[in-house]
């Protein structure tokens, strides 16, 4: 039974974010926030209140609030978690770092009132081994480091300074869509020019954006857009580094995008681990609104909670209501029924990020600056075992031994034996191979690999691809939804027949090849359909690593 | 409906309709597709998550899962390729790594075990999860997460079927768990037992208790299956019965029109009391030395303290001949007759048959009088008819819909998921009680009125949409009369002068009845809390004028429809179970249809209208009536004010009680005839929206115990009457040829349909759910607008009584309890008496919950434990009746309405106090 206290008590915590309005359901996660935020956890009596406030049930909230990492649901009678949270990112690029070495080193931590816990990656990777006070990035963690900020409690500030709005505007930003606002240029021709552009979908999956724009708008409106900011793809980074810069020139994508096709609202989706970048959208926005810059639209900046699968974009619609990432079943795609059902773009934000630069300097300008037939350019997030981690901007088609070149070479030690040409699903390849060009489609998928976000993780001779893999589809098991049956369980026991090898060290390769194929071909969405890409590729391309004794790992979030 | 395309399944051309899954087409083909989270029913949709059911669409780079994916015109469809078969095993071999072996498993003969066979795929090389403890906390419901998979059909059928919103799948990933509210326990949540996740289960991770042993494996397995209905309330639910050895195992709900598959708690759980070792297997004649006034309190397992036993013979000797010697010695109308809402329409009409025919008097009748009297009374004098306009699957087809004095989601749950599923659709929905309910989640708004001020609200809506000129003015001139008078009477009656009346601010009157007066169908449902009130009539006067005056009667999605409490009250009441009407609400002083059954019976028959229940028991208390027969009632428990009514019980001369049960009333009879329960017996039983139907027999009675039909030809022939029935059947053939309700409808085609609804044209012709499209039977074929006047409560709080006391059910009981507290599940789950009391009372009181209190009245008082609801406004005390450890009516105020004759249930002043032998409890 809901009690009164507990619903005065969530009224306070509340009272801000409502502002006198009653409570709405697409803001759900965002009410848990708050109360995560203020209490620490979230307790069953106060879960109630927020049903009942609601009215909603109460199953609801807890499945939603299950769902997110982020959220510490705290039954009556369980101790509720220290304040203070310190996690350890467990990517693979971290891992690689040293990650598991200095989890072991801080588990003396836990008994001093700290609480130390794996995190899916954090987006750091040129940081390697990355950690979180709460969310707030530990580059380059040791324990010394972490030490340091539990003594002074406050991270390291990032150095970047980002171009604010007084100096983006100064640098003529904002024209292009001041033009398109009052008329200058018209929607269509926006189109038309992106079109002559080979911009496609930074996000992974790479369809053209122009075509993407005038889909949505040939459905009936009102329509909707959202914003794809939830970069999760292990070894991705690339989201970060620009937003973290430039932020307006997304911004201005974004409200080009709204325009075109009649948005009545735009979505902000960020991932709960920039919390930064979330502070800093939110100050610039409200910027860009106070200087009439976003009255053909409203703007709802909204945080994830910690899930992978929320940067499918159905799954991040659904987020955006409100409720547990599940992805959605296709047809019907998001364009045509999206958020709140209705016609929806969705884009990622580096895709946005350079929607102002093509509109001005033209789609021969960006075409041109690709190589191999591959029109355009990339943003590769680098990292792994090269000399010098980073975003690199490179011609589309750029191969690995041309990026390990601009990351100043292999690290000290380390000789190149593989690479992940794209993040945790894009299979794994071996060096032999790295002269494939990186991009959607062409050679690489000929390989059976994609290279989705253009995140690449160099592995070397010190590594065990297995063990990687192993890395990899942990993170899948941790990450998958649950929703349908081959990934929900097809990545748990891939986790488990691939950590639990027979006594003389085999694997039952006919059963992981049948686990892999019902992924592929059964699964909803895109993670289960490729979760297993790891998999298959070390049964190819590194035989000889399954023969290896498996290191003590273990992977618990 | 789309258009049809075409498209190639398994190489052949086949057409579908564009709303048709792969799946759907596939079963039409005769194409077996497995399937574990789809559910072949109408009630679910397709979620396509288990992907048990994967085929290849040619040209397209994964599988797709056919239940929930729609062809496409020229799509290339394959289901049994090796590639779609590959998939679809391995997809089970990964779920059978999860589960108990077969031989272990709480039912082996699971829809999934059953696939799992039929593909061969009843081992796993993939290791298996760590499992889930098992959960007995609920009382009904075995919980085995050990063998759950995850396929969410049991959230479909908790939060979108019956939308009782309890169940939900938490976490993510391989730790993605069916969870109950926050993760608790079943029993300790707030689950309503309805069982729809249970039937809805394709593994056994839900079961019902009984079928199970103590290590959860299956222990009964049922040797036939028996199609009946429920035998509870009103809402008519088809259902099956389970049976091994001539013992009912399990109940599972069927497709009726009525319940579309769906149960409650009661139906689904409560079928246990027919095994109860209390049931009265033997006739009984009452000891020498036991006299009335002692009778109670009474051990219901142990009569003989009062009774002997007797042979059928002398007891009906005995209960005939004390009929009969009181006819002849004090004239007939020192006799009066109760039959039961609870009996079947057969039996109705053969009591009030037997009583009018043999007893020679119209004093029979039976619980409507303290249900929906003044409801009926109110609809014949205004619109013809005290049926239903319009089946309550109507809210389907509502724009608006009002709910007012009803709780359905407690008395009527099977109802109720219907209203929530067209709250979830877009209905908006208004609740107008004094209490909060369960559906006040789904309310556009839930006004919260003054406890007895319905009137005022509902003049309140009244003068809204006639001053703001809102009423269709088309249908008032045609359809209608009584406009102008209305117009008059409830022109003073603004929002703002009947605001502080009803504690309803004028804004949320006014918007209500707008929205009520625009929306293009509009619904009333109503319930006790209108009809059992001093001005019961008049509250239904005035619902029935706001649905007049808008139009809405006689069109899809609109109409008027009081919610019937019993499972045949509606039925018994057309049969002609009320002291001033023949069969079918004909007047018994009209010359004509009396004659009309003088020449079908045989006899002459009486044209004075006879009393109503509760003037019978006033005229047994003076001593003018001696000799009552009782058929499945318990006045004892169910009459208001128990002193008064069971001293009438005492003091009569002659009393036969006839029933399954040592009632509360039989401890007052001179005879006991044992008799027969819902599943040992045919019959048909009409529900609350006018739908005949047809309940089979499932077992035998136990020991001695008789079918009640016979038990009253027996009756009736030792009172001079020559009846020759054989079978059920023979009497509803006999109430056909007077009853123009049952045109078209006959026992054998009830026995092929198993449900027709009234009015039905013909034997071919489906039944109207919607009536009155076309005018009113009434003289001038118009529906009358009749004004209401505000009128205060019989019995106003004051200083020494100061608080309201209101009485009704829970959902776990039915009625006075003799059914549902000697079922072991429903017993359990509300085992004790307790007094609802608004948190902030309970506080002012300083008491907690579960202490004892008193409550007083100026009728009695009685103990009983507190409990804190916080649906009650300050200053309401609410006591349901079925708990003969504090009976309700012990309180309650037997003041009538003066038309219905209902006495006022709703509202007595009392007073609620922690009681002195705190220490005790109970």
């Amino acid at each position: 039974m809901v009690d009164p206290d507990a619903i005065d008590a969530i009224g306070v915590i509340l009272s801000d974010i409502l502002a006198g309005s009653p409570p709405k359901r697409d803001m759900l996660i965002e009410y848990l926030h708050c109360i995560q935020d203020s209490v620490g956890h979230l307790s069953q009596d106060h879960l109630t209140a927020l049903a009942h406030i609601m009215r909603l049930p109460m199953a609801e909230v807890w499945e939603v609030a299950t769902f997110y990492d982020h959220f510490d649901c705290i039954k009556d009678g369980d101790a509720a978690p220290s304040p203070v949270t310190i996690r350890v990112c467990d990517g693979l690029s971290c891992q690689l770092a040293g990650a598991e070495q200095l989890l072991t080193a801080l588990d003396g931590l836990n008994n001093t009132g700290v609480r130390v816990k794996r995190a899916p990656c954090i987006g750091a990777c040129d940081k390697a081994p990355a950690a979180a006070l709460g969310q707030q990035l530990i580059p380059y963690a040791s324990k010394s480091v972490i030490e340091d900020v539990l003594k002074n409690d406050v991270p390291k500030p990032e150095s970047t300074k980002a171009i604010l709005f007084d100096d983006y505007i100064n640098d003529g930003g904002y024209k292009t869509l001041k033009t398109l606002v009052s008329g200058g240029i018209s929607s269509d021709s926006v189109i038309e020019k992106l079109g002559e552009s080979a911009l496609r979908g930074l996000g992974g999956a790479g369809f053209p954006t122009s075509r993407k724009w005038s889909i949505v708008r040939s459905y009936d409106g009102p329509r909707m857009m959202a914003v794809n900011g939830d970069e999760g793809e292990p070894g991705t980074f690339k989201d970060r580094y620009y937003m973290s810069r430039d932020p307006h020139r997304m911004l201005e994508g974004m409200l080009i995008g709204a325009f075109v096709v009649e948005a009545s609202d735009v979505y902000l989706y960020m991932r709960d681990e920039y919390p930064e970048i979330i502070a800093l959208l939110k100050q610039e926005i409200a910027k860009v609104e106070k200087a009439g810059l976003a009255e053909h639209t409203r703007i709802h900046l909204r945080r994830g909670a910690g899930a992978y699968i929320c940067g499918e974009e159905s799954a991040m619609i659904e987020s955006i209501e409100g409720k547990r990432g599940l992805p959605r079943h296709r047809p019907p795609y998001v364009a045509e029924q999206g958020l709140f059902g209705r016609p929806t773009l969705v884009n990622n934000l580096e895709t946005l990020f350079w929607i102002r630069d093509v509109l001005e300097k033209g789609g021969a300008w960006f075409d041109g600056q690709g190589q191999h037939g591959h029109p355009g350019f990339r943003s590769y997030s680098v990292s792994g075992r090269v000399a010098k981690p980073q975003v690199i901007v490179a011609p589309a088609g750029s191969t690995a031994f041309e990026l390990i070149a601009l990351c100043g070479g292999m690290a000290d030690g380390h000789d190149f034996k593989g690479y992940l040409p794209g993040g945790a699903s894009g299979g794994i390849l071996p060096s032999s191979k790295a002269d494939i060009p990186l991009d959607f489609g062409g050679a690489l998928a000929d390989e059976g690999c994609f290279v989705g976000s253009h995140a690449v993780v160099i592995l070397s001779h010190r590594d065990n691809i297995r063990d990687a893999a192993l890395n990899l589809l942990t993170f899948f098991a941790h990450e998958s939804c649950g929703q349908c049956t081959p990934c929900r369980n097809g990545t748990e026991k891939a986790v488990m027949v691939l950590g639990n090898p027979s006594p003389d060290q085999s694997y039952d390769r006919v059963l992981l090849t049948d686990i892999s194929m019902a992924m592929t071909e059964s699964s909803i969405c895109g993670l289960g359909q490729a979760a297993s890409n790891p998999l298959l590729s070390v049964m190819k391309h590194f035989p000889e690593d399954m023969d290896a004794p498996l290191p003590s790992l273990t992977k618990d979030h | 409906m789309t258009d049809k395309i075409s498209f190639t399944l398994d190489g052949n051309t086949v057409t579908a309709d564009g709303d048709e899954s792969i799946w759907q087409v596939a079963k039409r083909q005769g194409i077996t597709i497995p399937h574990l989270c789809y559910k072949d029913d109408d009630n679910y949709r397709a979620d396509g998550n288990c992907r048990a059911c994967m085929v290849e669409v040619e040209g397209e780079r994964v599988l797709a899962a056919s239940c929930i994916r729609k062809p496409t015109e020229g799509m290339v469809v394959n289901t049994a390729n090796d590639r779609a078969k590959t998939a679809r095993n391995m997809v089970i071999e990964m779920l059978v790594a999860d589960q108990p072996p077969r031989k272990d498993s709480h039912d082996p003969a699971s829809p999934f075990w059953q696939w799992a066979e039929s593909i061969g795929v009843l081992d796993s090389r993939l290791p298996a999860r760590i499992q889930p403890k098992s959960d007995g906390s609920h009382p009904a419901i075995a919980v085995n997460m050990d063998a759950c998979i995850q396929c969410g059909l049991c959230v479909r059928a908790c939060r979108e079927v019956q939308v009782n919103d309890v169940i939900g799948l938490a976490g993510r990933g391989a730790d993605a768990h069916i969870v109950f509210d926050l993760g608790d326990d079943m029993g300790k949540s707030t689950c309503v037992g309805c069982g729809e996740c249970v039937q809805a289960c394709p593994t056994g991770a839900l079961m019902p208790k009984t079928v199970l042993d103590d290590r959860q494996a299956l222990a009964i397995t049922p040797d036939r299956h028996v199609d009946s209905l429920c035998p509870y309330c009103g809402v008519g639910c088809q259902l099956t019965y389970s049976i091994k050895d001539d013992k009912i195992v399990s109940v599972n709900g069927r497709n009726g029109p009525a319940n579309k598959g769906r149960l409650c708690v009661k139906g689904r759980y409560g079928f246990d009391y027919v095994n109860s070792d209390q049931r009265l297997t033997t006739p009984m004649i009452r000891r020498d030395d036991a006299p009335k006034a002692d009778s109670l309190p009474f051990d219901p397992s142990n009569p003989m303290t009062h009774f002997r036993p007797a042979t059928w013979d002398e007891a009906l000797d005995k209960a005939a001949n004390g009929f009969a010697r009181i006819r002849d010695h004090d004239g007939p109308n020192a006799l009066a007759g109760f039959g039961s809402a609870k009996g079947s329409n057969e039996e109705a009409y053969l009591v009030q048959k037997m009583v009018r025919a043999g007893f020679k008097t119209n004093n029979v009748d039976h619980c409507t009088r303290l249900c929906h009297a003044s409801s009926v009374t109110a609809l014949i004098e205004n619109i013809g008819s005290g049926a239903v306009t319009a089946s309550f699957s109507e809210a389907r087809n509502a724009e608006v819909i009002i709910i007012i004095g009803a709780n359905p989601a407690v008395n009527h749950p099977v109802a109720a998921t219907f209203i929530k599923n067209a709250a979830q659709r877009g209905a908006r929905l208004y609740i107008l009680d004094p209490r909060g309910q369960s559906l006040d989640r789904y309310a556009e708004a839930s006004l919260n009125f003054r406890p007895g001020s319905d009137v005022a609200l509902l003049n309140g809506m009244i003068n809204v949409i006639i001053s703001e000129g809102l009423y269709d003015a088309a249908y008032v001139e045609n359809h209608t009369e009584g406009f102008e008078d209305l117009k008059t009477r409830t022109k003073a009656a603004t929002p703002e002068a009947m605001s502080p009346i009803c504690g309803i601010t004028a804004e949320v009157i006014r918007n209500t009845a707008r929205d009520y007066a625009k929306a293009a169908a509009s619904l009333i449902f109503w319930g006790m809390g209108v009809s059992q009130h001093t001005h019961g009539t008049d509250n239904a006067r005035c619902l029935i004028a706001l649905a007049l005056l808008t139009g809405n009667v006689g069109k899809p999605g609109s109409g008027l429809h009081p919610l019937r409490g019993q499972n045949n009250v509606q039925g018994a009441s057309d049969a002609g179970l009320i002291p001033m009407f023949f069969p079918d609400y004909k007047a018994v002083g009209g010359d004509d249809i009396a004659a009309k059954y003088e020449n079908l019976w045989g006899v002459e028959l009486d044209r004075a209208a006879g009393l109503t229940v509760v003037e019978i028991t006033n005229e047994a208390y003076d001593g003018n009536i001696k000799g009552i027969y009782v058929m499945g009632e318990n006045p004892a428990m169910s009459d208001p004010d128990q002193h008064h009514a069971r001293a009438a019980l005492a003091k009569l001369e002659h009393l036969v009680v006839q029933d399954i049960f040592m009632t509360e009333t039989a401890a007052f009879a001179d005879v006991i005839l044992p008799a027969s329960a819902f599943p040992e017996k045919d019959g048909t039983f009409t529900n609350t929206d006018r739908r005949v139907q047809l309940g089979r027999k499932a077992i035998n009675p136990p020991g001695d115990a008789k079918q009640d039909w016979w038990i009253i030809q027996e009756l009736a022939n030792r009172i001079g009457l020559n009846w020759t029935y054989t079978h059920p059947r023979d009497i509803f053939n006999e109430m056909r040829i007077t009853m123009t309700s049952l045109t078209g409808i006959t026992w054998e085609r009830l026995m092929k349909e198993g449900a027709v609804t009234y009015p039905c044209k013909d034997k071919v012709s489906e039944g109207q759910d919607i009536i009155f499209g076309d005018g009113f039977p009434t003289p001038s074929g118009r529906g009358k607008m009749t004004p209401a006047d505000i009128l205060p409560p019989a019995e106003v709080p004051d200083a020494e009584f100061p608080t309201v006391l209101s009485t009704g059910r829970l959902l776990e009981h039915w009625h006075t309890g003799s059914m549902t507290r000697r079922s072991v599940a429903l017993d359990a789950l509300e085992p004790e008496p307790e007094v609802h009391i608004s948190p902030d009372d309970l506080r002012d009181m300083q008491a907690k919950p579960g202490q004892m209190m008193t409550v007083t009245t100026r009728r009695g008082a009685i103990d009983l434990a507190a409990r804190v609801d916080p649906a009650l406004p300050k200053g309401m005390i609410f006591i349901p009746f079925c708990f003969t450890e504090a009976p309700a009516n012990m309180l309650t105020n037997p003041a009538l309405d003066p038309y219905g004759k209902i006495p006022e249930l709703k509202f007595s002043a009392a007073r609620v106090e922690v009681s002195l032998e705190v220490m005790g409890g109970r």
